[in-house]
């Protein structure tokens, strides 16, 4: 009984301190957003007044933080919404009518998940560089169009929807084909109902990963103006003199939206996550 | 299966109108196979553009030489030249060290943790659960700039340290410390994030199968070894391909906290790649040949991993 009791002491300490170690940056991060630079280079642990005065000097500074919040933004509904899209699609089609070869293109898409993307990182590069030259100046390098496209279809987002489409009920399906509706609208007018709770688990994967992709952007976008939040605080960090000040303010910013998608739909959040391992 | 054939309803009409029902029958089928081609292909289209025409493309440049438009086939060149490369030795070196350390020591504390909170009895489960997932939140830039600031050589940590009377560990400066701190980065951003996944998969497990093995005397490192980890291997195999595959492709942390420094040691193959390509004179075939070392090694590892762990699945 009395080991029992030590074992479960040791137990709630072991949490306690993980606990403590997976919150102390972010309340580094937050308590740092308030301090100028030199209080933060000097350890301070308390709240200080200078978080209006860090923010400012964030969006006044040269590098287009305001415009790097847009610009993420706009990346990342763009290609949720695209992403969200296209995959369901997808998604629907390979389990809803399943047959051999289609199985097999889907087993083929699934290896793509196996590619890394350093490899893709050049041709792409070259591809929209390529596009670029030729004229075709909306869809170069340094446009929306060159962030969003690879981004918005993933074999692991199809994977995802194949995986719920099978618990959609199939005599639903079979009683709206008998009443003679076509498959589109069965697919907008029954499917993506039903399917709701799917959609907000992947929209918030997808824009999470949009969000915060950091390797692509920074290949694809060179004109500081159209850069994204990622790598404008990459930029600050690796300045010669950081100022930490401002840059945990830009952190918090940046964390935000997935710090509040996550608080309001946990579960959404984690189901998407963990969506493709059911 | 299931979505192609009407099996159960059209049973009954089938005698009512025996020959017309084969024609409508077949006819809808295709219709519904038509349907299904038209859904899948927008999909396979834009991964064939955007994955296996730019693989197929970086094969095609990993056998180039030359810079930009005057690349010619040059042969083997850029894969012998692979042999004689130090900071390709150096990056190889590194990433192993990441999978060999940081892999197994993520996965094992997730392991730990999710069956602590996998206890109905326990306070405080869900704060624990939260505080534990929260490092998944953030970016990985952003994380990385704070781990960069809480572990220069004067900061917080550091002046902890100092604090306790310890010296402090020259985190960015020492390559060995600096790998170390690479390691705990990653370990403090992706532990909960595995958790999630033990922690479903244990919801699936019957209760009544531990409660048997406690009538039989096992405890609780038994009930572990013996009974929660096999029933989560195909899990745990899951999240050991994903996590390895991650730890070859690592860029934003090395590039954040360190630049790759000191003096290459902590470098990966992703961003040599990138420094091939956009910091030193740019060399697409040769970039393009180290990349399929990453190819390669994903490849083999998780040919490895399915041997290793699906062994004994039957």
């Amino acid at each position: 009984m009395k080991r029992n009791k030590t074992l479960s002491v040791l137990k709630y300490i072991f949490l306690a301190v993980l606990s403590a170690v997976s919150i102390f940056p972010f309340f580094w991060m937050i308590i740092s957003a308030t301090n100028t630079a030199a209080e933060v280079n000097a350890g301070k642990l308390t709240f200080g007044a200078h978080l209006a005065e860090n923010l400012s000097s964030l969006f006044h500074s040269d590098l287009h933080f305001g415009a790097s919040v847009g610009n993420s933004m706009i990346i990342a509904l763009i290609t949720t919404v695209l992403a969200l899209l296209i995959s369901s699609v997808a998604g629907y089609g390979f389990e809803i009518f399943r047959s051999k070869a289609r199985d097999r293109v889907f087993n083929i898409l699934l290896l793509s998940m196996m590619i890394p993307f350093c490899a893709l990182m050049i041709p792409l590069y070259r591809m929209f560089g390529a596009a670029g030259k030729a004229g075709l100046t909306g869809i170069g390098l340094n446009t929306l169009f060159s962030v969003i496209m690879p981004s918005i279809c993933t074999a692991f987002l199809i994977f995802f929807f194949r995986q719920n489409a099978k618990s959609f009920p199939k005599d639903i399906l079979e009683a709206a084909r008998i009443d003679g509706l076509n498959e589109p609208r069965i697919f907008i007018h029954m499917y993506v109902p039903v399917m709701k709770s799917s959609y907000a688990a992947a929209a918030i994967v997808t824009f999470m990963s949009s969000w915060n992709n950091y390797l692509w952007p920074l290949v694809a976008l060179q004109d500081p103006q159209k850069r994204t939040v990622p790598l404008i605080l990459s930029a600050m960090g690796s300045s010669y003199t950081p100022d930490y000040g401002m840059i945990m303010a830009g952190i918090v910013i940046a964390t935000l939206p997935t710090g509040i998608l996550f608080f309001m739909m946990q579960k959404q959040f984690v189901a998407g996550m963990i969506g493709s391992v059911k | 299966m299931n979505g192609n054939q009407f099996p159960a309803d059209g049973q009954g009409k089938n005698q009512m109108w025996k020959t017309s029902d084969k024609v409508t029958h077949h006819t809808l089928e295709k219709k519904l196979n038509r349907w299904g081609w038209i859904f899948v292909s927008l999909s396979a289209v834009l991964i064939s553009v955007f994955v296996f025409i730019p693989m197929v493309g970086a094969l095609i440049m990993s056998f180039q030489t030359g810079k930009g438009v005057n690349a010619h086939f040059g042969g083997l060149t850029n894969y012998i030249r692979l042999f004689t490369d130090q900071t390709v030795g150096k990056a190889l070196g590194n990433t192993f060290i990441y999978l060999i350390i940081q892999v197994p020591i993520m996965i094992v504390l997730a392991l730990i943790i999710s069956v602590l909170l996998n206890d109905d009895k326990l306070k405080g489960r869900t704060f624990f659960r939260i505080a534990i997932f929260l490092p998944c939140i953030t970016s990985l830039v952003s994380y990385s700039l704070i781990m960069k600031n809480i572990f220069s050589n004067d900061g917080i940590f550091n002046q902890m340290l100092a604090h306790i009377g310890l010296s402090p560990i020259l985190w960015t400066t020492d390559p060995f410390w600096a790998k170390v701190l690479i390691i705990i980065s990653i370990t403090w951003r992706w532990t909960g994030y595995n958790m999630v996944f033990y922690l479903s998969g244990m919801q699936g497990i019957e209760p009544s199968i531990y409660e048997a093995a406690e009538i039989d005397g096992a405890n609780a490192v038994k009930k572990f070894t013996h009974m929660t980890i096999p029933l989560l291997k195909p899990i745990i195999l899951f999240t050991t391909i994903t996590s390895t595959i991650g730890t070859l492709q690592l860029f934003d942390e090395v590039q954040n906290i360190t630049q790759g420094g000191p003096a290459n040691g902590t470098v990966t193959i992703s961003q040599y790649i990138y420094n091939l390509c956009f910091k030193y004179t740019p060399n697409f075939g040769y970039a393009c040949a180290v990349a399929f070392i990453v190819v390669i090694l994903i490849v083999i590892l998780s040919m490895i991993q399915m041997k290793v762990g699906g062994k004994d699945n039957q």
